[in-house]
């Protein structure tokens, strides 16, 4: 199973590196959501994989006693995964309005900061 | 009394709250802007004040002890970052005022700048590597929506790039973050300081601080990494490109230099000659990427970068002497950077344009503005007796007693082209006459107070750390010493001995 997820992973950052790389926003848009996945899952991993021992102290105990299940790398996905939800939904939306402004989705189009804004142009 | 230590995260968060359900009234949100940012300031103030006197405080969050709970730590070097957040939180709130576009006010531009203040503010002030991951995302929103608040054309493109690059680095955090965790179980920065060196792994743990270097050097806008800064900090209003500069990038340089002082220090020989060819490459494109620009706040921006590299070489020699010359730079860089950047919103408004072509004429139409420019950008280039001289003065310093005299010579010349890049301003915008003509436009007298306020009070600052360098470099120096000797990090943080 460790080496399964460890292959999955690395074809996850894979992938998200290669879309990144395209010139539409729209893959780089999906490229920043599959690294989101690799990196949770890779926290997930990193936290080593204990299988059906929840770490729930039994009744009548006052600690865990080994083998458990480590809660923290699930806690810290948890909060990762829901900032991740946010930021990604601000980004789809910031697209979609980059598309409507500048009128194109290729970034190669996206050049004209270096350039002066005509005059007049960021006149509010 | 260690209480106290929430209170620059919770102020902050206090008054977005009250702004936003104060959603309809523009008035009361921007009294609550400066209102929460004064508390802020004043709440800092106290907490450097007990942090320099009596050593670095901690607080467990929920009193679970440390290191099952998320600690706040405020050591001397934190104290003073969150003093300048406070205090450049206050004073871009007042230049708000005085600026134009209030229209953006309406779509929440006032709970956004508090929220911002409160990631900075627990980014600084955080003892914990996963909760610094969490503030530095609830400050990339705040930053996301405040450069794309307003949405024209260059605006939407700069906050495309800013927010694709700083997505990516995030994900490179918490890359670094979840393999820390498998190597050594903990991320509370005090427990890895104890733990990392007793794993016996040094290849592991610099690979990781490898990765650190690059997720927060895209944040600090480091070579190569920094090509989003000039491509969005000039797009969005003035305001927002001051507290841009001046607290955000300034973050990333906070985070790298808490990790190699306190964690990755293992290999130095590997880190520090990474750390010092970075340094001295950022320094070296800063400043020649400045000198081929004609609009004042893209011309600027790129210092910002040249700027860094400064910092970064701080932490790259470290010594005592440097990486107090660190934290001197990073103050008197906050101060004089916004005062640059604040003098190029009044350029705009007074001659019409950012652009160095079309403008002129305004040494004889704005006498107080061109003193104050020239004051800060003389800092800037590093002329004694201002306060960039004494900081460059400290690294050059540094960098001859460690025997690096290539990357010294780097540094003095790249003070010649920021000299020469700030003429080109001075000449440009100030001496030469209006190419059209045009008289520089007046003021009215409330926008004058509110623009002239806090660049008075920014370049009064840059001129008084330079006259009396003293007591900063003493705080500074305690700062470095706390850093190299983190033990009573550690104590402060675990307890015991």
């Amino acid at each position: 199973m460790t080496v399964l997820l460890a292959v999955v992973i690395g074809l996850l950052y894979t992938l998200g590196f290669y879309m990144l790389l395209r010139r539409s926003i729209v893959k780089l848009i999906i490229g920043l959501g599959l690294l989101g996945h690799a990196v949770n899952l890779l926290v997930f991993l990193a936290g080593r994989l204990t299988a059906g021992v929840p770490p729930v102290v039994p009744l009548g105990e006052s600690a865990l006693s080994a083998p458990y299940a480590d809660p923290i790398p699930q806690a810290l996905i948890l909060t990762a995964i829901v900032i991740g939800f946010g930021v990604q939904a601000f980004a789809v939306v910031l697209i979609k309005r980059t598309y409507e402004v500048l009128g194109t989705d290729d970034l190669n189009q996206m050049v004209s900061t270096d350039r002066e804004p005509p005059p007049g142009e960021d006149e509010e | 009394m260690a209480n106290l230590l929430f209170l620059p995260i919770l102020i902050p968060l206090l008054a977005a709250i009250a702004s936003v359900l104060l959603w309809q009234r523009t008035r009361a949100q921007r009294a609550i802007s400066v209102a929460g940012a004064a508390g802020l300031l004043i709440s800092a103030l106290a907490i450097a004040e007990r942090v320099i006197l009596h050593g670095p405080l901690a607080v467990q969050s929920g009193n679970w002890p440390a290191p099952f709970g998320i600690s706040l730590v405020v050591d001397t070097f934190s104290a003073v970052m969150l003093c300048m957040t406070g205090l450049m939180g206050l004073l871009v709130a007042v230049y708000r005022l005085g600026e134009e576009h209030h229209s953006r006010e309406v779509f929440g531009y006032h709970p956004l700048y508090s929220f911002l203040l409160m990631g900075v503010a627990g980014a600084f002030s955080t003892g914990d590597l996963f909760n610094l991951y969490v503030w530095f995302e609830v400050m990339l929103i705040s930053s996301f929506v405040l450069l794309a608040l307003g949405g024209k054309r260059p605006q939407i493109e700069g906050a495309f790039k800013y927010v694709s690059i700083n997505l990516v680095s995030s994900a490179l955090f918490l890359t670094g973050l979840g393999l820390t965790y498998g190597l050594a179980g903990t991320l509370n920065m005090a427990d890895l300081a104890l733990t990392l060196p007793t794993l016996n792994q040094p290849g592991l743990v610099t690979t990781l601080g490898l990765l650190f270097l690059v997720a927060f050097g895209i944040k600090a806008a480091l070579f190569p990494l920094f090509f989003w800064l000039p491509a969005s900090y000039h797009t969005p209003p003035v305001s927002v490109t001051v507290i841009f500069s001046a607290l955000l990038s300034k973050v990333g340089v906070y985070a790298l230099v808490r990790v190699f002082t306190l964690l990755f220090t293992s290999q130095p020989e590997v880190t520090q000659a990474i750390l010092t060819w970075v340094a001295g490459l950022t320094m070296v494109t800063g400043v020649l990427g400045a000198v081929t620009q004609h609009e004042m706040r893209r011309l600027l921006s790129f210092h910002v970068i040249s700027q860094i590299g400064y910092m970064l070489l701080g932490l790259a020699l470290f010594t005592p002497l440097s990486l107090a010359a660190t934290l001197y730079f990073l103050v008197q860089h906050i101060c004089t950077k916004s005062a640059l950047f604040m003098v190029s919103g009044v350029v705009r408004r007074q001659a019409g344009s950012f652009d160095l072509r079309e403008i002129g004429g305004l040494y004889r139409g704005a006498p107080l503005l061109s003193g104050l420019f020239l004051l800060a950008a003389l800092s800037l280039a590093g002329i004694p007796p201002l306060s960039g001289f004494w900081a460059k003065y400290a690294l050059v310093r540094a960098g001859l007693e460690g025997g690096n005299y290539g990357i010294v010579i780097v540094a003095l010349l790249v003070g010649i082209l920021t000299l020469y890049s700030m003429t080109k301003i001075w000449a440009e915008a100030f001496w030469k006459k209006h190419p059209k003509g045009k008289e520089a436009t007046q003021l009215t007298p409330a926008a004058a107070r509110s623009l002239f306020g806090p660049l008075v009070v920014l370049v009064a600052l840059v001129v008084v750390l330079g006259l009396a360098a003293g007591p900063l470099y003493e705080v500074a120096t305690q700062a470095a010493n706390e850093l190299l000797n983190p033990q009573l990090y550690i104590r402060a943080v675990l307890g015991g001995s």
